[in-house]
């Protein structure tokens, strides 16, 4: 969660939420959570485990660019 | 009963010391949804701001308050908003016990100045994000 809460104050474009998978388990079976931590970016890319900024960014950059190209 | 020990609230204390302005802690509770798992979080919440004369809290009711919990994009609760001089988009859905209890800590020193604890390199990538992002980190409490 670290990482997602600095780039929500970095960027104004970037949210950050911590969710309970054990205090909301609909949500986490909604997201298919198998284990933790797991980052979800826009709903479609997926993070399981701890991963360092420049590969975290990555993630983040590639699920703020919608897949149809009209973003 | 504290939620806290002492010896948890003086290693806050401590971290506190770098708070660098006002923390707005905006808690959503609804006792009919989630009544125990609310008081717990509005609690714990409430002896964490207890730390800091910096730190506010207010308590809302997402059924009540239902413009201030579109604005904030609350839909469950317990949930808490952590402000800093302006909404960052930092939220924890669920007690921030636990492994989260140290990033509500974290993140309540950021928004506090502002400053996000990145590379030059991963600023200037988000500064150039053409659309909204969204992000959500599942956990667990140990």
């Amino acid at each position: 969660m670290r990482l997602a809460q600095h780039m929500a104050i970095a960027s104004d474009r970037v949210t950050a939420t911590a969710i309970d998978a054990t205090e909301f388990p609909e949500l986490a079976r909604a997201y298919q959570v198998s284990g933790v931590p797991k980052i979800v970016i826009n709903d479609r890319v997926e993070l399981l485990g701890a991963y360092p900024e420049p590969q975290f960014l990555e993630a983040v950059l590639r699920g703020a660019t919608d897949p149809a190209g009209d973003q | 009963m504290a939620i806290l020990q002492s010896r948890d609230e003086d290693a806050v204390r401590k971290e506190f010391q770098r708070i660098a302005g006002p923390v707005k802690l905006v808690v959503f509770s609804q006792e009919l949804v989630a009544g125990d798992l609310c008081r717990q979080n509005e609690q714990l919440i409430k002896e964490v701001a207890a730390l800091s004369d910096q730190i506010s809290v207010e308590v809302l009711n997402p059924a009540i308050d239902k413009e201030r919990a579109q604005a904030y994009g609350i839909e469950e609760v317990p949930a808490t908003v952590v402000e800093g001089a302006r909404d960052y988009g930092v939220r924890f859905l669920g007690i921030p016990a636990g492994y989260e209890f140290s990033n509500l800590i974290d993140s309540i020193i950021a928004v506090s100045s502002g400053e996000a604890a990145l590379t030059d390199d991963t600023k200037a990538s988000l500064a150039a994000l053409a659309g909204d992002v969204d992000i959500k980190v599942f956990s667990t409490p140990t």
